[in-house]
């Protein structure tokens, strides 16, 4: 699919998002890698910086992009709303894998860890392949929603 | 999917991906029975059964069982009644698969009857369920694009195969051997290797994190090969021999620069971490390379075009190599997930609930691989050299598939085991009994 499906030359917020996504995959894919070579203060340094990516990632959504998107589209309980319990449930996930992380059990944290990646892949999909595109159809005349999103994943 | 209301009870899913491996399973032992004698031609009974057998009743059927539990995610469309749904397309496709083979075996008209009533049945409602879903997709991604064409592939492939049937059960004149060929180059080309392609624009990049597919190829790979495939079945249809030859040639490159491509994104992958899985895409993808190439040699050279162990090659690399491979790997993610994540969702803070890896161990998978790996081998083997090869080469099929079943069996007995001891615990409510 085109990395920016209208076809001007600002990106989009789909683009932007996504980027955002791959940066917190190569965080996750550097403490597993971490834990795997059983280097514990490796992984913890590569698991803290992917737990504020997500987070972070997580709370921009939640505070800008949905309620930008809920505002226009008057749609409350639909997408944005199945969004925000699974990142709710994602919080919950990545909280047991640093338990598991801190109390130097690897063999628990990858175990957690393929399930993590799992959840997470499924929601980023669901948001790259469906949400973001609705997304930017919806906001194409709100570019300040972009600029927003943007200085608050900087 | 995550939210779990909306997620399809596991038994809906599970249901096909526990009986399939039962089939390769079956073909093994088919093999073992019949011996050398089944490699004799790709037209004698027991070959056709067995290779109904694996298309059928594992291909067939575990594609369809992961692709409605895949939509959901990948297309953002709910298949309404995921419990019925999938009962109508499991019994009537379980039930046919193993009549098509018995029918081939006894070549009696009845038998042909019976299994094509159960295979329109069951692949009708297939049809249907997905298609639905498909056409309401509310953005169009390149993988919904190549899932419509592979499903359209599977409509064109049901139908030549119910005529086929048709010819078998009820005399019905047609040219067997041009619809036969047609057949197998819509399931395989245009469903099977379409369907991989459009889930492996998603879950290649997703899950071993690797970069994406070039967007030019997500979105016209899959229409650009449906189009050569209808080309070329009016070219070869009509006789048109030198012009279906060249078509055939340009499909078997589109499939080789698809497996390409694949091998290239995997070596690329940022997730640094042993998987199991890994070794399955790359095996399947090789096969697929392999068997696309000697596909595009084979009409230009007078050697291969006569010997009879290139018909077997041209089967076994597609079937056994490329598909049977990528869905074994695909079930080693999707079942273990499945029942972590239903897992999870009904016993959360009563009961702590095991790992993926605690569910289905790297190793077990590892030992698996290894067996379907001597199958591929010896099978490939056995096509060149019947008398010798053909027995390992059964016994390591029926091996490679049983272990399989063993190792999905294994994984819902602890989910049976650990949602009993952990609902034990504290006291359930009827919504949550409805629920597991």
């Amino acid at each position: 699919m085109p990395a920016n499906p209208y076809w001007s030359l600002a990106m989009s917020i789909r683009e932007f998002l996504i980027d955002d996504h791959r940066h917190c995959d190569d965080f996750f894919a550097a403490a597993e890698q971490a834990v795997e070579r059983s280097d514990a203060a490796g992984a913890a340094t590569a698991f803290g910086q992917f737990r504020a990516a997500l987070l972070r990632h997580f709370a921009a959504e939640e505070q800008t992009l949905f309620p930008a998107f809920e505002a226009r589209t008057g749609m409350r309980m639909g997408p944005t709303q199945m969004m925000r319990i699974e990142h709710e449930q994602m919080r919950g996930l990545v909280e047991v894998a640093d338990e598991a992380l801190t109390s130097g059990d690897l063999e628990e944290f990858l175990g957690q860890a393929e399930s993590l990646l799992i959840m997470m892949q499924q929601h980023n999909m669901k948001e790259e392949n469906v949400l973001y595109p609705m997304c930017d159809q919806q906001l194409a005349g709100e570019p300040a929603v972009l600029e927003r999103l943007q200085s608050e994943l900087a | 999917m995550l939210s779990f209301d909306q997620v399809p009870p596991l038994a809906a899913p599970l249901r096909f991906f526990v009986t399939a491996p039962l089939f390769i399973a079956l073909a093994g032992l088919l093999a073992v029975i019949d011996g050398p004698a089944i490699l004799a031609s790709r037209w004698t009974p027991a070959a056709l059964a067995a290779t109904h057998l694996l298309t059928v009743g594992f291909m067939a059927q575990v594609m369809l069982g992961a692709l409605l539990q895949m939509l959901p995610v990948v297309v953002g469309v709910v298949v309404p009644r995921p419990r019925l749904t999938a009962a109508l397309i499991h019994i009537p496709l379980t039930l046919g698969a193993l009549a098509l083979a018995a029918a081939f075996l006894n070549g009696n008209p009845i038998w042909f009857q019976g299994a094509l009533g159960l295979l329109g049945l069951g692949f009708g409602a297939a049809l249907i369920a997905v298609h639905l879903a498909l056409w309401r997709a509310p953005v169009v991604s390149g993988t919904v694009i190549a899932l419509r064409c592979a499903l359209g592939a599977l409509m064109v492939t049901v139908g030549l195969g119910l005529s086929l049937g048709g010819f078998f059960g009820w005399g019905f004149t047609l040219p067997v051997v041009v619809v036969t060929h047609l057949h197998t180059a819509w399931g395989l080309v245009g469903w099977t290797t379409l369907l991989v392609a459009g889930v492996a624009y998603q879950v290649v990049p997703m899950f071993q994190i690797t970069p994406p597919y070039p967007s030019a190829f997500v979105r016209g790979f899959a229409p650009l090969m449906a189009v050569l495939l209808a080309a070329w079945s009016a070219l070869a249809f009509g006789g048109w021999e030198m012009a279906a030859r060249l078509t055939g040639a340009v499909l078997a490159l589109g499939v080789a620069l698809f497996a390409v491509t694949t091998l290239r994104l995997l070596t690329q992958r940022r997730r640094k971490i042993g998987d199991p899985t890994l070794a399955c895409w790359r095996t399947s993808m090789a096969s697929l390379l392999t068997g696309a190439l000697l596909w595009l040699l084979t009409p230009w050279s007078q050697t291969l075009a006569r010997a009879p162990q290139v018909e077997w090659l041209l089967g076994i690399l597609p079937i056994f190599g490329f598909a049977v491979a990528v869905i074994n790997g695909m079930l080693y993610k999707i079942v273990p997930f499945l029942a972590w994540f239903h897992l999870q969702a009904q016993l959360l803070g009563r009961a702590k609930v095991p790992t993926m890896k605690q569910l289905l161990p790297d190793a077990a998978i590892r030992r698996q691989f290894w067996v379907y790996l001597a199958a591929l081998l010896l099978l490939l083997a056995a096509a060149v050299h019947p008398p010798v090869f053909t027995y390992p080469a059964a016994l390591a099929l029926g091996g490679t598939g049983v272990w399989l079943g063993v190792n999905l069996m294994g994984v819902w007995w602890i989910y049976r085991r650990v949602l009993q001891d952990g609902l034990a615990v504290a006291p359930v409510t009827d919504n949550e009994v409805m629920r597991g």
